[in-house]
């Protein structure tokens, strides 16, 4: 279905690379621009994966590469009206607001947050400029090890996006809100990158809304690095809803020091491609690390998560809950891969993903990779691909509660395994409305919020 | 006025024939035991009433309140009225218990025409009907079952029962798995919602629960057929005499 093969699309995108190279990094400090030739040149040996190669073994690249889309090396002219895009909050959850349009951080936004003193939220290419040594120190050193080459394509064109700077000590009781917004009058391809530096001892809580605002063929690759140091706590709650004609991959690389504790939520309402890259790596010793998404899917939408779980050190723990609904001919993927490195000992990670198929025609692909190299370890996985239990459902008629009704109440106790992990308790009862709505068919969007994404 | 009739019922499971002609008539305010050994069909009668897709009716009508129930939809049989509680009741992680019997109560009232039960009313509903079975606050404020005792599950099942009101109550071995205390409980529980116009069948193996339910009417079913039916001393014969005459009288 795609226009054009990948290798094609590949060359293509090296030479929109080369040509502009002088856009892309005017304003951007050597730190930045300096790791961009070594990104293509990894993007050109690698090329973009094609379905079946190990990573991707569910999920075609092309059907969001193989489109044409404009690119843009300027941030835009936004006629936004500030006020009005901060009412774009979830209700009921008080939260600093942060926008961000087509992948460039709207500097406005930052103004009148009043965040708590010393925490800092800049545009990531001002940061790059203003704190040399957060990004000398971890800017690009993450992803490496990793070698994925859609990661490398972003950080050769990367000029934007977010940089966040919780100090160390620190306690943010707010969750910092981030909506991503996909605007404009052509198909666009977006890259942010951003960067996320937690430091010892504090506290944080991100909520990420990607939003479409109008029709067009996006396809937003995103980049984000998480740096958690010692004792940190910190969660990282991503509602995707973007249009059925959208394409993102959204890759997050954490690296989590000695006694630090992440909790990583996605949520996938709409989009008509979705590839989620979640690489976890626990670097210090009794390091946790939460893994958990739920995806919601219908028509022909295609949603992947690939998460990656490195127990680097010894005494971790991770747990890993995915669950899909998937209906019409939706087809979904998760990969799940941990590894257990030689010297992890006393390592505890568990890992289960659910899923539940409505039609004969939705597919669900689960593949669990345990590669453990410790003796002394606790791991365990299990994946289960099924219909709604009929039994249930007959409990419920027997009660007076109607098929249609009966079927929303099992799917939505379905999905609240996954809800009931998160750690704001307004934010658990917004998605469980999230949710249902979502299930029921009824614009999902954000209450209250001006963005019709729909 | 005959409440519910049964007329040469016959079902089967996966071409296997289960009940092979049932024959009953409950009117109003009346209370029958159906009683009989293990596999005799008791609770595939139950669930065929209820209307357990999994069992199909091959031969016979059933009416209630003169409507034929065989063509109603299971959650309509349920609003129109007659309430199953379950030999098994499942577990439903997720659903919490309030939020089913709010639904479940409103389904109802929709049924019958009327405006959905406010917050305030529904709350002391709750209040009200956990004392009919001294239910804990504990049970009420989980997911449907999940982690309920055996003994807890059953007196879920009479708390729905007394949410629902319903016209007819089926208890499917209610009795079985409950120590004397909440027998006695989940008897008076069944006895408090009572009504001149309310109707139950007590399905059981034991007579010891007929002691707290007295029945109008015992039936006995066997091999699926009901092949005796009398009064409350045919109960106390069972009991006494065990299954085994039943067996030879039906086979000679
Ligand atoms: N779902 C089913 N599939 C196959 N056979 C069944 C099913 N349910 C019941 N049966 C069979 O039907 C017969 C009657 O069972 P049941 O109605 O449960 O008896 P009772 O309640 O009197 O003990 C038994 O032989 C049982 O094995
Ligand atoms: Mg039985």
């Amino acid at each position: 279905m795609s226009e054009i093969d990948s290798n094609t699309m590949k060359y293509k995108l090296i030479n929109m690379y080369q040509q502009n190279k002088a856009a892309i990094e005017e304003g951007l400090p050597d730190v930045v621009n300096r790791v961009r030739e070594n990104a293509i040149r990894d993007f050109d040996r690698q090329g973009i994966p094609e379905k079946g190669s190990e990573a991707y073994k569910y999920t075609d690249l092309m059907r969001a590469f193989g489109k044409t889309y404009g690119y843009s090396f300027k941030a835009p002219k936004t006629d936004v009206d500030p006020e009005t895009i901060f009412q774009c909050a979830v209700p009921d959850l008080d939260t600093y607001t942060i926008l961000l349009e087509n992948g460039w951080f709207y500097n406005k936004s930052g103004e009148q947050l009043n965040l708590p003193k010393g925490i800092i939220v800049r545009s990531f290419r001002d940061a790059a400029t203003e704190f040399p040594e957060l990004f000398e120190k971890h800017y690009n050193k993450y992803l490496e090890s990793h070698k994925e080459s859609i990661a490398s394509f972003n950080t050769a064109f990367a000029q934007d996006g977010l940089f966040l700077h919780i100090p160390d000590g620190v306690v943010l009781e707010k969750p910092i809100q981030i909506i991503n917004l996909l605007r404009g009058g052509n198909p666009l391809l977006v890259n942010q990158r951003n960067l996320i530096v937690v430091g010892k001892n504090s506290q944080a809580k991100v909520i990420v809304c990607d939003h479409t605002l109008s029709q067009q063929n996006f396809f937003a690759n995103t980049v984000t690095e998480v740096f958690i140091d010692e004792s940190a706590v910190f969660d990282y709650y991503s509602i995707q809803n973007q249009h059925n004609q959208s394409s993102q991959i959204s890759s997050i690389f954490v690296n989590q020091m000695k006694n630090s504790n992440s909790l990583l939520n996605t949520l996938t309402l709409h989009g008509g491609f979705v590839r989620n890259n979640i690489h976890v790596k626990l670097a210090g010793e009794h390091a946790e690390a939460n893994v958990y998404g739920l995806s919601l899917v219908d028509g022909k939408q295609h949603v992947d998560n690939f998460t990656f779980v490195d127990h680097a050190v010894a005494n971790c723990n991770s747990n890993e809950l995915y669950k899909n609904v998937l209906d019409d001919e939706a087809t979904a993927a998760f990969n799940g891969r941990i590894l257990v490195r030689e010297d992890a000992q006393k390592t505890q990670a568990f890992q289960s993903n659910k899923n539940i198929c409505l039609t004969q025609e939705a597919k669900m692909y689960t593949k669990p990779q345990l590669e453990i190299y410790a003796d002394d370890v606790k791991c365990s996985h299990g994946a289960t691909i099924g219909q709604i239990d009929e039994e249930a459902l007959f409990y419920l008629k027997s009660r007076g509660i109607g098929g249609h009704e009966a079927r929303m109440m099992l799917m939505h106790a379905f999905a609240y395994e996954v809800l009931s992990h998160i750690r704001v308790p307004v934010l658990m009862e917004r998605y469980g409305d999230l949710v249902e709505k979502r299930l029921r068919g009824e614009f999902s969007k954000c209450e209250g919020c001006f963005v019709h994404c729909n | 006025m005959v409440m519910l009739k049964i007329n040469n019922l016959k079902a089967s499971v996966d071409g296997k024939e289960i009940l092979k002609g049932i024959n009953l008539e409950v009117k109003p305010g009346e209370v029958h035991a159906i009683m009989g050994p293990n596999g005799s069909g008791k609770s595939t009668l139950a669930s065929v009433l209820a209307g357990n897709e999994n069992f199909e009716v091959t031969e016979g009508e059933v009416s209630f309140f003169n409507k034929d129930l065989l063509v109603m939809a299971p959650e309509d049989r349920a609003r129109a009225g007659l309430f199953l509680s379950f030999q098994y009741p499942i577990e439903i992680p997720g659903v919490s218990m309030v939020n089913f019997m709010k639904a479940a109560v409103n389904e109802k009232r929709k049924y019958n025409g009327q405006e959905p039960i406010s917050a305030q009313d529904f709350l002391k509903m709750l209040r009200d009907k956990k004392k009919v079975v001294e239910m804990d606050d504990r049970l009420t404020s989980r997911s449907v079952n999940e982690g309920f005792s055996g003994g807890e599950k059953k007196k879920n099942e009479i708390f729905q029962m007394a949410m629902l009101e319903p016209k007819l109550s089926i208890l499917d071995e209610t009795d079985s798995g409950l120590d004397i205390d909440a027998l006695r409980i989940v008897a008076n529980g069944v006895n408090k919602l009572k009504t001149a116009n309310t109707s139950t069948i007590v399905i059981t193996h034991y007579q010891r629960l007929l002691d707290y339910i007295v029945p109008d009417v015992v039936h006995i079913l066997y091999n699926g057929r009901i092949v005796k039916t009398g009064g409350k001393d045919l109960a106390l014969e069972l009991e006494e005499k065990g299954y085994d005459w039943i067996k030879e009288e039906v086979n000679v």
